[in-house]
Formats: structure tokens, C-alpha cells, sequence
């Protein structure tokens, strides 16, 4: 299909136009993604969080409450957008083109299928690393130019928090990079070919993975280690002072961020569109490989995120020297000593 | 490149226009008290940018150690299975100096929350 568009684009306009219009359609489906991603997201969070309390809902608008966050973000666009006086304008209003234009980025990477992938540059997992962290820009100016202590605070516990936890996002990935042997998103799903690397890469890898995604989830402020915007505490954190939709802007950031998790957990361990296969079975592989890559994909991705909104419902949330205790002297640690071993893994040959 | 600039750019316009978009169809209305600070009812008291708990600075500064510290581990960990055990005993030092840096810390109680 994406061949077909390329072709009539090459055949209708002159190479430099084609090109163009090219990549403002790549634009486009991007921003489609990154909305409609959100407002799934929005709804499956809130439907997975009632079942978790024995409760239904959104019921009421469409089928089952389909349509509800459909309705939400209309109701958001329509709300006035207001500014506290004292605020720093420019600032105020910068901060979520920081948040929303990384995480759009990191979406790029994105590798939903075999050569589906807007972006796959050779320091691919190295960009989503250094992309990702310049969401916490956006969060700290969110929080000092609203000139609200609370915004002040939760901006600042954010900050701390994303630092800290950026360091073990980091390590585990560097552990598997050991595995992987390259930075690239597609060379690193083909090289999973034989397996994926959370069976293949022995111990090490395991931990690594769980590592990965408890570090994952408290680098997308999400809970328990939603503090920065703790609502008991701090009314909403950073984005107290925003309203309609400047603060659904930062709202579908952060679901997006937690789908990036997501896809860089199933892209490294769990082999991104790479089927599972069970050693020399020749039936149950072709079976396998029946499914097609991308429904393969998203697959491990939505597990990956049930599993953090699994987090979220069942762990009350952390205190703010707890969790940087957690991450200090526990995961750091942790993370160091699990390199060591995989490295010294992979030097004996031990994985397969 | 192409990439890059279209995905920033992307962002760019999803903002812009939805702002613009937002301030288009909002209605607008003003009140003295709308654009007060939003601490739940109670007056704000005081300056908001005031000197913030030293802690934070802390661990922003070990942080960068840290985080340098994974940036030149990266690229020995993409070459480490081809150049074997001089690289595995090279990045072992470098580890080992890193985790007695923590531990300084730790004992430093530079990790402590007060």
C-alpha cells in the first residue's frame, strides 16, 4: 500500500513535490497516531481501572462508553483556555510544544511491522533515549511558569524522579545492547530471529526486563510513582494551572509515553513483530508465522501496557524519599551488577 | 533528516493548531479572581519562585555522572562480543570505580531524604 501511494505520488508531481508531499503525509498519519492512540488509551485505562474496582465505567456515551473520550477531548477544545495573571506567558505556552513534539518524535521510531517504520535511524535506540528525556523540559517549565507552588512542586518531584529513573531505563538497555550488538530498531528485531532475547539471553536478560519495566514506568510519572501529580496532595501536579486543551495536550503526551515503554520493551525483549517460535516444530511455527508481524507487535504491546495500568491499580503510591530510595539503592545497583553478569555471560557463550 | 524535521515539525502543528483552534472556539470572559493561582481557594501567600530544597540539586548532580557514564558504555556494549575479554575486563574497572563512586555517596548520605 505504501508503495502504491509512493508511485502515484512519483507519477502525478515532479520528484522534489513527491517528496515533499511525501513526508507531509508521513506527518499527518503520525499525528492521527499519536491522537487516536491517545484517546484509546484514555479509554481503556479508565475501563481497565473499573474493572479493577469491580465497577463499569464509562457506560454511557456510545456502545459501552466508546465514544466517551471522543466527547472529552470536544468538551476540552471548547473549554476556555485560562492563564493565571502572574504566570510567565511564554513560557506557560511553550511547554507543551516540549512535551508533545518529543514524544512525537520518539513515536517515529516506532517499528509496527517489517519496513514500517517512518524513522529508522542507525542510533535508534540512543535517539529514543535522549528524545525521551527532553519531555521533562516541558515538565519543569509547565511547573515553574504557572507561579504555582504546587505546579513548583510537582514539577520538581517530576524532574527528580525522571532523572533518577532514566538511569535504570538506561542500564537495562545497555545489558541488552550487549545481545543485540547494534542500535537499530529493525536490526535489533532481526536479530531475534532464533528467539526472543528474554528467553535466550539467560538470567540476566529476565532481570533486565523487569528492571526495564519498573524503571518505565515511573520515567511516565505513572502510578505508584505518580507523585508528581499526586491529586491528594498537589491538586494536579504540574499542569494544575492548565486547562482545556493545553492540559489535554500534556494528558495524551503521557499515555503516548507509556506506549513508547511499551515498544521499546517489546522491541528489545520480546522481539517486536518477530513471531514466537518453539524450536524446531515445524507446525506450530508456520501457524505462528500465519499472523502478521504487526498484529504480533501490538500485541506484546498491549500486554506490556497492562501490565504497568496492572501497577497502577494495585500499588498504593510511593513517598518521595522512598522512591528515590528505591531507585538509588536498590535498581541502581542492581542494574550495575546485572550488567557485570551479562556481560560476563556473553563473554562464556552462554547465551543461546 | 526528512524525518526529523517532518516529526518536529508535526509536533509544532498539533500545538499551535490546536491552541489556535482552542482559542477560536472557546468562549472568553474576564474576573479578577480567574486569573488568580489556583491553591485550592486558599490566597497564594508570598513569592511561588522561592530558594527550592537542596536535595533535588543532589541527585541532578549525580545523575549526570551516572547518565555519562551509561553514554560511554553504550557504544561498548554494541562492539563487546567481538573484542572478548579485554573489553569485559576494561568496562568490569570502570564499573567498579563507578559503584565505589555510589558508595561514597551512599556513606556521604548524599541518598538520604531530610
Amino acid at each position: 500500500m505504501i508503495e502504491s501511494i509512493e508511485y502515484w505520488l512519483h507519477t502525478h508531481f515532479s520528484p522534489a513535490w513527491a517528496g515533499f508531499l511525501g513526508w507531509v503525509l508521513v506527518g499527518a498519519v503520525y499525528l492521527g497516531i499519536f491522537a487516536i492512540l491517545g484517546l484509546v488509551l484514555v479509554y481503556v485505562e479508565r475501563k481497565v481501572a473499573a474493572f479493577f474496582q469491580l465497577r463499569l465505567g464509562p457506560m454511557r456515551v456510545g456502545p459501552w462508553g466508546t465514544t466517551q473520550t471522543i466527547a472529552d477531548a470536544i468538551k476540552l477544545l471548547l473549554k476556555e483556555p485560562v492563564t493565571p495573571d502572574k504566570a510567565d506567558r511564554f513560557l506557560y505556552n511553550l511547554a507543551p510544544f516540549f512535551v508533545v513534539t518529543a514524544t512525537l518524535m520518539a513515536l517515529a521510531l516506532t517499528p509496527f511491522g517489517k519496513h514500517l517504520q517512518a524513522f529508522d535511524i542507525d542510533i535508534g535506540l540512543f535517539f529514543l533515549l535522549a528524545v525521551s528525556s527532553v519531555g521533562v523540559v516541558g515538565i519543569l517549565l509547565a511547573g515553574w511558569a504557572s507561579d504555582n507552588k504546587y505546579s513548583l512542586i510537582g514539577a520538581m518531584r517530576s524532574g527528580a524522579q525522571i532523572v533518577s529513573y532514566e538511569l535504570s531505563v538506561g542500564l537495562s538497555l545497555v545489558t541488552m545492547l550487549l545481545l543485540t550488538e547494534s542500535l537499530q530498531l529493525s536490526e535489533i528485531i532481526e536479530s531475534q530471529q532464533a528467539g526472543w532475547w528474554i528467553f535466550r539471553g539467560h538470567v540476566p536478560a529476565f532481570v533486565a526486563f523487569v528492571l526495564f519495566v519498573i524503571a518505565g514506568t515511573a520515567e511516565t510519572n505513572r502510578g505508584p510513582f505518580d507523585l508528581p501529580e499526586a491529586e491528594s496532595e498537589l491538586t494536579a501536579g504540574f499542569h494544575t494551572e492548565y486547562s482545556g486543551l493545553k492540559f489535554a495536550f500534556f494528558f495524551l503526551a503521557e499515555f503516548v509515553n507509556m506506549f513508547m515503554i511499551a515498544v521499546v520493551a517489546s522491541t528489545v525483549f520480546l522481539g517486536g513483530w518477530m513471531p514466537f517460535h518453539l524450536g524446531d516444530w515445524a507446525a506450530f511455527n508456520a501457524v505462528m508465522d500465519f499472523i502478521p508481524g504487526p498484529l504480533w507487535f501490538l500485541g506484546k504491546v498491549v500486554f506490556i501496557m497492562f501490565l504497568m495500568m496492572w501497577f497502577k491499580w494495585t500499588f498504593p503510591r510511593l513517598r518521595i524519599d522512598q522512591l528515590l530510595t528505591l531507585e538509588w539503592k536498590y535498581l541502581l545497583p542492581l542494574n550495575l551488577a546485572n550488567l557485570v553478569l551479562m556481560a560476563f555471560v556473553v563473554l562464556m557463550k552462554w547465551h543461546l | 533528516m526528512e524525518a526529523l524535521i517532518t516529526f518536529f515539525l508535526a509536533g509544532i502543528v498539533m500545538v499551535g493548531g490546536g491552541m489556535l483552534a482552542s482559542w477560536l472556539l472557546s468562549p472568553k470572559s474576564s474576573n479578577p479572581q480567574k486569573g488568580e493561582a489556583y491553591e485550592c481557594g486558599v490566597p497564594t501567600k508570598g513569592p511561588t519562585h522561592v530558594q527550592f530544597k537542596v536535595g533535588y540539586y543532589l541527585f541532578a548532580i549525580l545523575f549526570l555522572i551516572f547518565d555519562v557514564e551509561i553514554i560511554f558504555l553504550v557504544p561498548w556494549a554494541v562492539v563487546m562480543k567481538k573484542i572478548g575479554l579485554l573489553a569485559f575486563a576494561e568496562a568490569l574497572i570502570f564499573i567498579l570505580v563507578l559503584g565505589l563512586g555510589l558508595l561514597y555517596a551512599w556513606k556521604k548520605k548524599a541518598l538520604r531524604w531530610e
